[in-house]
């Protein structure tokens, strides 16, 4: 975790209300794991107050990407910087995806994304196949329509098998991605139970959780909270897990990943 | 040349009922957790004091979620105490922090006299500089409703009955959300305070008008941050005119220059809450913001502005 004065390489607008942001980071860069995200601060001003937290979209060499959409105020400021712009960025932070099972070669991959959640998925991509090139990874990618895609050419690169869905049906099959976990699991056969992570909206991810749950799959899913300090400290973000009674986690540092069956969903 | 450089050095530090602040810049109990969450990104032996998150006899789950809001230039939590309770502090926490040198202090809180009592007694025998006595937080439930620092009376027999139970220099946490902040300052200085710290944040709300819902889960929380800034000032202003005990004054503290008028509105010291949040080099940005200003003024030392305020005569 550092905190730094990153310099904007790159902010270009990547589909509707859609932005991909290149920056120089090289320590973030190199400590950064596949789920773990950065803290923004996107104004000098009290408006907005807080920072802005954003999943790491890809982490190599000197540089760190993310992906955002244009939600508030904040993403707003955020995709009017300019090239050559610092900005304050504090990370990376929290809890990622939780991949060694995967890269020991035990069993095959579904990454399920809905909307911006593909942001985290794609770093996850890249890293389990580092580490195990052989690895077979389906992507389940969800967006409402078909100008909202996003990514499906880079998992594609990295030789990952892609499945398309569109609410509005113009791409892929018409429903959401994790419609269409249920339309593909009857297809992966007898092999060994598939690893599934999931980023997306909180519905979405819940089906996921449902769904695996059933076949008893493994699951992870990563959660977006509203956050306020970001490292732990303000105990804001907390969500609700299985305890005795229950208890609570803290979505910013326990996660934002979490194993689905810890939830109380 | 470096002598000549050494002398110009203005000296921030305090004396703080005797806790001994190497500067007046502390961070305030429930933004900076136990220390160790922030330990990574700043220096923690450069901090005047660390205010721990509020401490009670056993464990608190805390609220349920939502707990906390962004408003403008600001924050509403309810989070509801959620802490690791006296023992998890003792014996997870403490040695943490036991191994830097910034003075440590302590908040607690209990539902009844006894229990803040009990607290104090078993923390006097730990190697800390102070207790903070949180009579004011706006997000657990009360017996009568009231927060004890909302009743002169309430506030009277607690810190009356702490005071005799521990030698630690006790701060008492004042509440913004009362009629006259002066009045129960006089009351925490009668009964064995030895400083009062205020703000506390002030009850506030805010609605979701798509669902019509209030956005927080507990309905209303806790407002800190920017916004609140100058009704703390005021309140520290108050204070100031009303007692001889120190002041730590806190709300909203950004820069050097907010903590600087606390100061010179009568704050013996200063925390920083919300701003923690923003960025996490606020404290060090306040504490060589100061040295600054002292440099540029010709200040030899902080404790000379203290309640400096130049009103004019009426």
């Amino acid at each position: 975790m550092v905190q730094i004065e990153a310099k904007i390489l790159v902010n270009e607008k990547v589909g509707p209300e859609r932005h991909k942001m290149v920056l120089s980071a090289p320590e973030i860069a190199r400590q950064a794991n596949p789920g773990q995200f950065v803290y923004v601060r996107v104004c000098e001003g009290y408006n907005p107050l807080l920072r802005r937290p954003f999943s790491v979209h890809r982490a190599e060499g000197q540089k760190i990407e993310i992906l955002y959409k244009v939600v508030g105020r904040g993403t707003e400021i955020l995709s009017k910087k300019k090239n050559g712009e610092y900005l304050d960025v504090l990370g990376p932070l929290g809890t990622g995806y939780r991949s060694s099972s995967a890269t020991s070669k035990i069993s095959d991959v579904i990454l399920v994304a809905g909307g911006i959640g593909v942001a985290s998925l794609l770093f996850l991509a890249e890293s389990i196949l580092l580490a195990n090139p052989e690895l077979s990874i389906l992507v389940l990618i969800g967006a409402k329509n078909r100008e909202e895609l996003l990514c499906a050419g880079d998992f594609k690169r990295l030789g990952c098998r892609v499945e398309i869905a569109t609410e509005n049906g113009t791409k892929g099959y018409r429903g959401l991605a994790s419609d269409l976990l249920q339309e593909c699991l009857p297809l992966s056969g007898n092999r060994a139970k598939p690893l599934v992570f999931a980023c997306g909206p909180l519905g979405m991810l819940k089906r996921v959780e449902e769904i695996s749950k059933k076949r008893h799959f493994p699951c992870q899913v990563s959660l977006e909270e509203h956050l306020a300090c970001g490292v732990g400290a303000c105990l804001g973000c907390v969500v609700k897990v299985k305890g005795s009674n229950y208890t609570y986690k803290r979505v910013c540092r326990d996660g934002p990943v979490f194993d689905a069956g810890e939830l109380v969903w | 040349m470096m002598r000549k450089s050494k002398e110009k050095l203005p000296n921030l530090a305090i004396d703080l009922a005797g806790i001994s602040l190497r500067n007046p810049v502390m961070v305030a109990s429930g933004t900076f957790g136990y220390g160790e969450e922030y330990a990574e990104l700043l220096d923690l032996n450069r901090l005047g004091a660390i205010v721990t998150k509020t401490i009670t006899l056993k464990p608190r789950l805390g609220n349920e979620p939502p707990r906390i809001v962004e408003t403008a230039s600001g924050i509403l939590n309810s989070i509801g105490l959620q802490n690791v309770g006296l023992n998890g502090l003792i014996r997870d926490r403490l040695p943490f922090l036991k191994k830097y040198s910034v003075p440590l202090i302590v908040s607690i809180a209990g539902e009844t006299p006894e229990e803040y009592v009990q607290l104090a007694k078993r923390l006097g025998r730990e190697e800390i500089e102070g207790l903070e006595l949180n009579l004011s937080c706006p997000n657990i439930k009360y017996k009568r409703g009231l927060m004890f620092a909302q009743d002169s009376q309430a506030t009277h027999r607690v810190v009356s009955r702490v005071r005799k139970a521990t030698r630690l220099p006790l701060i008492v946490k004042l509440s913004p959300n009362v009629t006259d902040i002066a009045s129960l300052a006089k009351v925490c200085e009668e009964s064995g305070a030895d400083v009062v710290s205020l703000i506390n944040t002030f009850t506030a709300m805010a609605v979701d008008v798509e669902s019509r819902r209030p956005i927080l889960r507990q309905i209303t929380g806790g407002l800190s941050g920017p916004a609140i800034k100058p009704i703390a000032l005021r309140m520290v202003y108050e204070v100031h005119k009303a007692v001889k005990i120190p002041i730590i004054g806190i709300g909203g503290i950004m820069t050097a220059s907010d903590a600087l008028e606390f100061i010179i509105a009568g704050a013996r010291a200063v925390a920083i809450g919300t701003g923690n949040f923003v960025d996490s080099r606020i404290p060090i940005k306040v504490i060589d913001g100061i040295s600054e200003y002292m440099i540029k003024h010709g200040i030899r030392s902080i404790e000379s502005i203290v309640g400096s305020l130049k009103c004019p005569k009426s």
